[in-house]
């Protein structure tokens, strides 16, 4: 075991959380992220593969599906699987032995800052970062938004937690702009 | 103005990034006997319509694909958007 | 001061008392009050000077289309100029000063300029000040832009906070008039998820400004109802102190909320204002019409306001201009503002009908078929002319004119994407026409419906028909139903100075002259006049004047044609379209892995893009930054040096077509690359044109590791991209970006290895034979994290790149930083890095600037022949294969203390000094440590042969002139012998 010791995207050693009104909004350094894209021609058994991986099937465009291992659709015959940190630290190398030859699999886990967003309002806090239609979000719902000119994947968990993951090299202003909009509208 | 994505539907285009004439997909081949000719013609020449254009357009804020978005450029009517992808493949690219 | 022109009822809260200042003076107002009806409720008329002639000036109307009644709002750095005192909702603590006046409103200096008028008319700019030219900049505009002008800046900072959010809805509805709120009702209860918006702080529009009833209930009572009910439903958002301001392309509309304009003080972390980006599937445009005027001579007193303002006032605001009012009409609507004065105690001096039928009211004078003909008054109207038809004239006394010449439907939002709007004879006024923006349709007064009914039933219809809902329409409460006919009747004839645009100080005599001068079409009239190009576009001024022209070219006013309206229907303050992009928060900061550990060793630093970077890391005592900059140069170079270089730009390149991707990505060959070796790579425009350049890694068969530079990392992401999906999309070949995931050092000079030899865990052999120079490989460190390492150097020394999960960055560093004490490691940055990088003659960004070849930076045989690439073709042509070519060369001082200076020109050493003779130019210059001599690198025509050359490097613009010799771009260890230790 190496004797390293991490720190967040924030740069702290635990994570932040910061609640306005009704909303949290917690850092989560918590994850592991893969992403598995399709080989052309292997779409199919890659497909399979990654439902072996998550034990559900493959989401389909703007979905996410799984349970401890999950995965969400980021492009054609692409996807990104998400697992706890400390159990799955090796995420990309499990998904690589399960999709073979059949998919590229590369390491996203520190390429992603993850706040989870979550409470009665979090609707409201939502409208003023992105462009997507929020309200009409659903369990299981994901898609890639600009917030403050950062691409950044939202997944809504339930209509009242969504997650936003962003680059981690502008964790800062990512955090900076929701906690902008948390005490604007809360 | 609003592209319709043909995989995620109606996105902003200020998630989109432009490059210009979808004509870019038909690269030459660099064996031909008049390769330099076509090249230039290829990265200088472009038809400047008042009126329907097909356009590259990359979703940088989405999904990562290129789109072909037929534009009218004067009304900025959207009356057809592909990905570049299968275009193309369709123009037999794939080779 | 008491409220003397108070009246009784009105939508004003009089339990509540508010205190505000007008030019430093107290008055009182209530909850419910614009600045406007309070200061007409305190008998305050004068508001302000008027633009060009100083002319005093008060209120025109109650709304948003207030062209005159303009003020400061605020004070300090919150200072606002050229508010609308009508839209100004009042607060406690409210300040607000007039504009354009020196020294004081009532006595301005600049009055005199209405004494010149004559000079001062339509097109003075174009005509005087022409000579001596140098006048203009230094006398003339300074004294026009002094004498002219509206309300002044703060130039402070805007210390408020403005915000952008995103709403959709399957409905918008613009306006909360009769039409909007029966819209709202309609497709509300259908359960549609619909947004209602309206500019004013009440919903309702102009029903709360009449007497009349819906069903049995008052006007306003009804829109009460109708909003009560409209918030109880969950489908429906309600958008008050909101104006959509405009209509752009595939149904997305701009509105701005102000959140706290009407409050005295924001709460910390609220926003002013907020600019809505909404996205609606289909839009109803319920905007109303405004009152138009008449013009006649000296039309502009204070209290010379439209009639159905002063109706607003009456019974919304509870408020009169003055206690004794005429009016001034050619249709019905006069009537009514008189017959609500009168109700309300406000003696009526006549109503002036231009009509010889025009109704007859038994409790005051109405003159049939008679005209205003002049005003008289100082500050304020005290009395008007009125000729009659029998060619008498009678002088009214009165404080205030109520002026109706018809109305004119708010067609604005139907104009913002060329859509011009349709001439109707019977109202006499343009409506919307055909070519409206998709998606977008109009209902209410906006569309023509004039009456109350009218305007009830096509909002109903108007909702039904853009949700496709169907059956029959929804009850109706019975409503006022006046045929509506309009007679035109734009001015008096004979009169001069009879004003048209109130803002821009526009007068009928200003139309006539231009037309006289040849200016006739509506644009040329525009732009001669200035006619209409106020902040108010000429919402009430517009219409007088085009009707004046078509009348003077004798031509019927569609024949005339109208100019159309632009975004934004009022105006907008900067900060809204800012919102939270400002100061640092301009852009997103990118943050390195080292970042926290840099700022505590004291670094200071630079933003390259978005990121910020370690610029060097100054000592105690250090003064200069040179001496911070020379002496990590020298520790790297003697000993070992650890530089973040996480900000290159990284794509993972993965699939059986990996390699044969990057060929044709590289103008260099990349399939025999064998795996667990690095290459350098160069990648040309199409154009054959250097693009980017970096390296690229062969973790396995099917895997690369690409690296951009800093700057170039996004274009050159979309870039493969683009060459993946739409020129070879039958590769097996993918990609992703992998810049953030990985934390990655630089750790270079002669002790690097025996540096990262006490980190990288045993098993791993990074001797130089086991990894040999360009050598890569997963390894791991410290006692078992997973880490890359490429034996790859910038600097010229022995040198590798270390590179772990971002999130290990920190940790990594501070460990780098303790086991390297024993060879006295030195932290470095980009300084450093750039003088190793031009010490070695490697080319950087202001080598590879969008103007040069692969020739040209030294690189010339690097372009395979063998293969297709991007740009390999071009770069063949003879214009970039020209024997005297330029070519990277170096650049030293003849003069050891000389300084070379990046973007001075190569001359000869003897000769003329100009472009016909220029040779060259240098890039990149630096002090290099290691040379003790300033150096550049540089193009030079024909460089290769040239070295030894002894030339001039100028700089006409700094006088500079320095002796050089022309040598080798590689200063430092030509032979590469360090790189392979």
């Amino acid at each position: 075991m190496h004797d390293l010791v991490a720190i967040t995207a924030l740069g702290g050693s635990e994570p932040r959380v910061d609640t306005v009104g009704t909303v949290t909004c917690t850092e989560v350094p918590g994850v592991a992220l893969a992403s598995v894209a399709a080989r052309p021609g292997q779409e199919k058994k890659a497909a399979k593969a990654l439902a072996k991986l998550t034990g559900a099937p493959a989401p389909d465009v703007g979905r996410f599906d799984g349970a401890s291992i999950m995965a969400f659709w980021t492009g054609p015959d692409q996807w990104m699987a998400e697992a706890p940190f400390e159990s799955h630290e090796d995420l990309s190398e499990q998904a690589k032995a399960a999709a073979g030859d059949t998919a590229s699999v590369s390491e996203q886990t520190d390429a992603w800052a993850r706040f989870d967003l979550s409470g009665a309002d979090v609707l409201a806090v939502l409208e003023l970062l992105c462009p997507l239609d929020t309200r009409k979000m659903a369990d299981g719902d994901a898609a890639r938004a600009s917030i403050h000119h950062l691409g950044c994947f939202v997944l809504c968990r339930t209509p009242e937690a969504f997650s936003i993951y962003g680059p981690r090299s502008s964790a800062g202003s990512l955090h900076h702009a929701i906690m902008a909009a948390m005490k604007s509208t809360l | 103005m609003i592209i319709q994505h043909p995989l995620l539907g109606p996105r902003d285009s200020s998630e989109f990034v432009y490059l210009g004439d979808a004509s870019l997909i038909d690269r030459p081949d660099w064996q031909a006997e008049n390769a330099a000719e076509a090249f230039h013609d290829y990265a200088y020449q472009r038809a400047n319509p008042a009126g329907e254009h097909r356009e590259l357009w990359f979703h940088e804020g989405g999904d990562r694909s290129w789109l072909v978005v037929t534009r009218n450029t004067v009304t900025h009517e959207i009356s057809k958007v592909e990905l570049a992808r299968d275009v193309a493949r369709s123009q037999g690219r794939s080779k | 001061m008491t409220q003397s022109n108070r009246l009784s009822g009105g939508q004003i809260d009089r339990n509540t008392t508010l205190n505000f200042k007008f030019d430093n003076r107290s008055y009182t107002a209530h909850p419910g009050d614009t600045l406007a009806s309070a200061l007409l409720a305190n008998n305050v008329r004068l508001i302000g000077r008027s633009f060009k002639y100083h002319r005093p000036r008060g209120l025109l109307s109650a709304g948003s289309e207030e062209p005159n009644g303009i003020v400061e709002l605020r004070s300090g750095n919150r200072q606002e100029p050229n508010t609308r005192a009508t839209t100004a909702e009042m607060f406690d603590g409210l300040e607000a000063r007039s504009q354009n006046r020196w020294p004081s409103l009532k006595f301005d200096a600049l009055a005199i300029n209405d004494r010149f008028s004559n000079f001062l008319s339509a097109g003075f700019y174009y005509k005087t000040f022409m000579w001596p030219a140098a006048f203009w900049e230094k006398l003339y505009e300074p004294m026009i832009r002094r004498a002219a002008g509206l309300g002044s800046l703060s130039m402070q900072e805007d210390p408020d906070e403005y915000d952008k959010g995103f709403r959709h809805c399957d409905l918008l509805i613009v306006g909360a008039g009769p039409a909007g709120l029966m819209a709202a009702l309609t497709a509300g209860r259908a359960g549609a998820d619909i947004i209602l918006a309206d500019e004013d702080f009440a919903l309702g529009g102009r029903l709360n400004s009449e007497t009349f009833a819906l069903n049995d209930a008052a006007a306003s009572d009804w829109a009460v109802q109708a909003v009560a009910e409209l918030s109880s439903l969950p489908n429906v958002r309600l958008m008050p102190r909101t104006t959509v301001i405009g209509a752009f392309d595939h149904g997305i509309y701009g509105a701005v909320e102000r959140t706290g304009d009407h409050l005295a003080s924001l709460p910390a972390g609220k926003p002013r204002q907020i600019l809505w980006r909404i996205y609606s599937k289909r839009t109803l445009l319920c905007a109303g019409a405004t009152e138009r005027p008449i013009a006649f001579e000296n039309n502009d007193r204070p209290g010379i306001m439209l009639a159905s303002a002063l109706r607003t006032y009456a019974n919304r605001f509870a408020t009169t201009a003055a206690q004794r009012v005429a009016i001034f009409t050619n249709n019905d609507n006069g009537h009514r503002t008189a017959a609500d004065l009168y109700a309300k105690g406000v003696k009526i001096a006549a109503v002036i009908d231009v009509r010889e039928d025009a109704p007859i009211n038994h409790e005051y004078e109405v003159l049939r078929g008679a005209q205003v003909t002049d005003t008289k008054g100082r500050l304020g109207l005290s009395f008007v002319e009125v000729a009659l038809p029998d060619g008498s004239t009678r002088t009214l006394e009165c404080g205030a004119l109520g002026v109706s010449g018809g109305w004119n439907p708010n067609v604005h939002l139907t104009c913002h994407q060329r859509g011009r709007p349709n001439w109707n004879d019977e109202l006499a006024a343009f409506v919307p026409g055909a070519d409206l923006p998709p998606g977008l349709s109009v209902a209410g007064a906006a569309n023509g419906a004039l009456s109350t009914h009218g305007a009830l039933q096509s909002g109903a219809e108007g909702a039904m028909k853009a949700l496709d809902l169907k059956g029959s329409l929804p009850d109706m409460p019975s409503a006022e139903d006046a045929p509506v006919s309009q007679t035109p009747f734009w001015y008096v004839q004979g009169c001069s100075r009879a004003w048209l645009d109130l803002q821009n100080d526009v007068t009928v005599k200003d139309v006539k002259l231009s037309h006289q001068e040849g200016f006739r079409s509506v644009e040329h009239l525009k732009r001669y006049t200035t006619l209409g190009m106020a902040t108010d576009q000429g919402k009430t001024s517009n219409m007088g004047g085009l009707a004046i022209m078509a009348e003077l070219a004798g031509k019927s006013i569609p024949e005339t044609g109208t100019t159309i309206f632009r975004p934004p229907y009022t105006p907008v303050p900067i900060g809204t379209f800012a919102g939270r992009m400002k100061g640092k928060e301009f852009h997103p900061t990118r943050l390195t892995p080292s970042h926290y550990w840099a700022k505590e060793r004291g670094a200071v630093f630079v933003e390259v893009g978005n990121w910020l970077r370690a610029q060097w890391f100054p000592l105690p005592g250090e003064t200069h930054w040179r001496e911070s900059v020379d002496r990590e140069v020298r520790q790297t170079r003697a000993s070992v040096g650890v530089c973040d270089c996480t900000t290159l730009g990284k794509i993972d390149v993965q699939g059986s077509d990996a390699a044969a991707f990057l060929n044709r990505i590289y103008c260099n060959g990349f399939a025999k690359l064998a795996a667990g070796k690095t290459r350098y790579g160069l990648m040309l425009r199409e154009d054959g044109i250097a693009m980017d350049d970096g390296t690229a890694a062969r973790l396995a068969e099917d895997h690369f590791v690409v690296t951009t530079t800093t700057a170039n990392a996004v274009k050159v992401y979309q870039h493969m991209e683009f060459v993946r999906q739409c020129l070879f999309p039958g590769m097996d070949v993918q990609l992703i970006s992998t810049t953030e995931a990985w934390a990655q050092y630089a750790v270079a000079g002669p002790n690097s290895r025996k540096l990262l030899q006490k980190i990288v865990d045993p098993e791993f052999d990074i001797s130089n034979e086991g990894f040999p120079f360009m050598g890569c490989g997963n390894i791991t460190v410290c006692g078992g994290l997973r880490a890359r390492l490429f034996r790859i150097s910038f600097s010229g020394e022995l040198a590798f790149e270390i590179a772990v999960p971002s999130r290990y960055g920190d940790a990594l560093m501070r460990r780098l930083m303790a086991e390297g004490e024993e060879f006295d490691v030195v932290p470095y940055g980009t300084e450093a890095l750039s003088v190793m990088r031009i010490e070695k003659g490697h080319a950087a960004g202001n080598e590879l600037n969008g103007t040069t070849t692969a020739l040209n930076l030294g690189m010339g045989r690097m372009v395979s022949k063998k293969k297709d690439s991007i740009g390999s073709t071009l770069s063949e042509r003879e214009g970039l294969n020209e024997p005297d070519a330029l070519m990277m060369v170096g650049v030293i001082p003849v003069s050891q203390g000389d300084k070379i200076t990046a973007g001075a020109h190569l001359m000869d050493a003897i000769g003329p000094v100009d472009a016909a003779h220029d040779q060259g130019y240098v890039t990149s210059a630096a002090f290099s440590p290691s040379l003790d001599c300033h150096i550049g690198l540089g193009f030079l025509k024909n460089g290769g042969a040239r070295q030894g050359e002894k030339m001039r490097l100028v700089s006409p613009l700094t006088d500079l002139t320095v002796e050089v010799q022309i040598v080798s771009a590689h200063f430092v260890d030509p032979e590469g012998e360090r790189l392979r230790a």
